[in-house]
């Protein structure tokens, strides 16, 4: 343990770096062990089974859950980070027009007073390009679902974020709304933003982003989509993806004192997602030597 | 008309309960559309029981004091506010469960200190107000909570209305959600506290939220509802008093009364919504 906390971690502005990140909820992880950069202007696809640990990564980037271990080092303030949930806590019944609602995006330059008169236009500029010009003053409770994920990428745009965190967005989308949407997100990448995108259809992921990290609780794979999205890997993803074990005892990983793990299987697994670790490590120098070091020091003395 | 408004003209007692109910009327009804909006309708009633024991214990350190009762009631409020709050946020119990345990523990210790000391007469003062009896400082009172909760509704409005739409999405930008929510509750409290003055504890709440439900079948945005339930407000406070005075009725009850009977009206005859409006079947439009 001695070394973490001598050896401060770094990140480049505007890259989000994981190290040893272990999420969860009651002390069981739902990522377990993540180490990694995301470099500013990244397309990345968050691809894995259910309950893998998509959205609960997303969560953590966005600091809405605490870690349970290691630490997220954000390049970027918390206010450069825009994020869509994937199950939305929106009251629909509330009475408020998609203006209104898109105009939210506007918080950071507004806050609670300023006026929003003049960004009239931003608004509807956003909402025009999202193909809903004419839904200003419509009521939130009266669109579909899929003119209703269109209003938030309004809100997303007018956010005008650094890195934007999508959960599952095309959850229940018709294609139409997808392609649009997709192009969206393309224009964002393109105009240098970081995307970071949790996601179900592979076929997706591989049009469309250019690199992917397969978790399945561990990181399975994290690199090119076309190296990453292999049957080996997707067919090691599916094996990973245990239940939740409500005995499980404490994980003794990356401690100077740890005891041999009683599971020969799950130390084998633990290995191999060091060992991957290592050649993301090498094969993206994004200015993380350290966390690759840090973690090869960890594993040596694990095990 | 003039039948109506003759007992305000000729008593100055009149005059006096009308100016605090129209000062409640115009502070009260928005935070109950903001209550009804985030269905905290429930909430509000516990947290108007919550206020008792404070008010019965300034009663029984000071008798019928205004200044006493009206500390006590507010501390006691506030009290259940923030612990309901912080017992929500740090256990499974979710908020109405524990404001539910919370109010009906301060109800009955309320009564309970109440009886200690005092008679009968005492106890129904406490429980349904004595709008008929308001004094200056009562009124200065009442006119200043509802200055302040107009000022702080504006002040908070746009960190609150997103606190009630995305919670979530607000967390992510700001950290002003959790203040604007318990800011939101001591409005609330102070209200309710307000209410008491004119109303008692157990009515208080009824100016509060009947005339924010009856806004509701006569407008559909937050512009609208607002303005439309002070304006419910003003009308049962009036109504009210008037017919508690010609009929000789106890004036909170007769005014909450009036709110209740507005409130039937709108739900028979209100444009968005009524049940008048459902026997009317619209041809439907092109697009």
């Amino acid at each position: 343990m001695g070394d973490r906390v001598n050896a401060p971690l770094q990140v480049l502005p505007g890259a989000i770096r994981l190290a040893g990140l272990t999420l969860g909820y009651d002390r069981h992880p739902a990522v377990h062990h993540l180490d990694g950069t995301i470099p500013a202007g990244d397309m990345l696809a968050v691809v894995g089974p259910n309950g893998a640990g998509k959205s609960t990564l997303l969560k953590g980037l966005v600091g809405e859950i605490p870690c349970l271990d290691g630490a997220i080092l954000r390049g970027v303030p918390r206010e450069a980070l825009a994020y869509l949930p994937q199950a939305d806590e929106i009251d629909r019944s509330f009475p408020l027009s998609v203006l209104d609602l898109a105009s939210m995006g506007l918080w950071r330059r507004a806050g609670a007073w300023r006026s929003l008169g003049r960004s009239r236009g931003a608004v509807l500029d956003a909402l025009g390009s999202v193909g809903l010009s004419g839904f200003e003053e419509r009521a939130i409770g009266t669109l579909s679902g899929g003119q209703f994920q269109r209003v938030l990428f309004a809100r997303l745009i007018l956010q005008d974020a650094a890195v934007i965190l999508l959960d599952e967005p095309f959850t229940g989308i018709d294609a139409r709304t997808v392609d649009d949407l997709v192009g969206l997100i393309g224009r964002w990448h393109a105009q240098g933003r970081t995307v970071v995108a949790a996601l179900h259809d592979f076929a997706q992921v591989r049009a469309h982003f250019p690199r992917t990290l397969l978790i399945a609780r561990e990181p399975v794979a994290w690199g090119p989509t076309a190296a990453v999205l292999t049957p080996q890997n997707l067919a090691r993803a599916a094996r990973l993806s245990e239940a939740w074990d409500e005995a499980a005892g404490v994980c003794a990983r990356g401690h100077d004192h740890a005891p041999a793990h009683p599971d020969p299987a799950q130390a084998h697994g633990h290995e191999r997602a060091h060992t991957h670790a290592h050649g993301h490590a090498h094969g993206h120098a994004h200015g993380h030597e350290h966390g690759h070091e840090q973690a090869g020091h960890r594993h040596g003395s694990a095990a | 008309m003039s039948d109506l408004l003759a007992p305000f003209l000729e008593f100055g007692f009149m005059r006096r309960a009308l100016v605090g109910c129209l000062a409640l009327s115009l502070s009260a009804p928005p935070l109950g559309v903001f209550l009804m909006l985030r269905r905290m309708s429930l909430m509000s009633e516990a947290m108007s029981h919550a206020i008792l024991p404070g008010a019965a214990v300034g009663f029984l350190v000071a008798g019928l004091s205004l200044p006493a009762m009206t500390l006590g009631g507010l501390a006691a409020g506030l009290a259940v506010a923030l612990l309901a709050g912080f017992v929500t946020r740090s256990t499974v119990l979710r908020e109405d469960a524990s404001l539910a345990a919370f109010y009906l523990i301060s109800l009955a210790a309320g009564v309970l200190l109440v009886s200690l000391r005092g008679s009968q007469i005492d106890l129904l003062h406490i429980l349904f107000g004595t709008v008929l009896a308001l004094d200056d400082p009562a009124l200065w009172l009442l006119g200043g909570i509802s200055s302040l909760t107009l000022f702080a509704l504006a002040l908070l409005y746009r960190p609150l209305v997103m606190e009630c739409v995305d919670p979530l999405f607000l967390r992510t930008v700001s950290r002003a959600g959790g203040p604007a929510h318990y800011a939101f509750l001591g409005l609330v409290v102070v209200n309710l506290v307000a209410g008491f003055q004119a109303l008692g504890t157990l009515l208080a709440v009824g100016l509060m939220l009947l005339p924010a439900i009856a806004a509701r079948f006569w407008a559909r945005g937050l512009s609208g509802l607002i303005p439309v339930s002070m304006l419910v407000g003003a009308l049962s406070s009036v109504i009210g008093l008037a017919l508690s005075y010609r009929f000789d009725l106890p004036s909170g009850p007769a005014i909450v009364l009036a709110a209740g009977a507005l409130y039937a009206v709108s739900l028979v005859a209100g444009p968005r919504g009524g049940l008048a409006w459902r026997l009317v079947r619209a041809r439907h439009l092109e697009a």
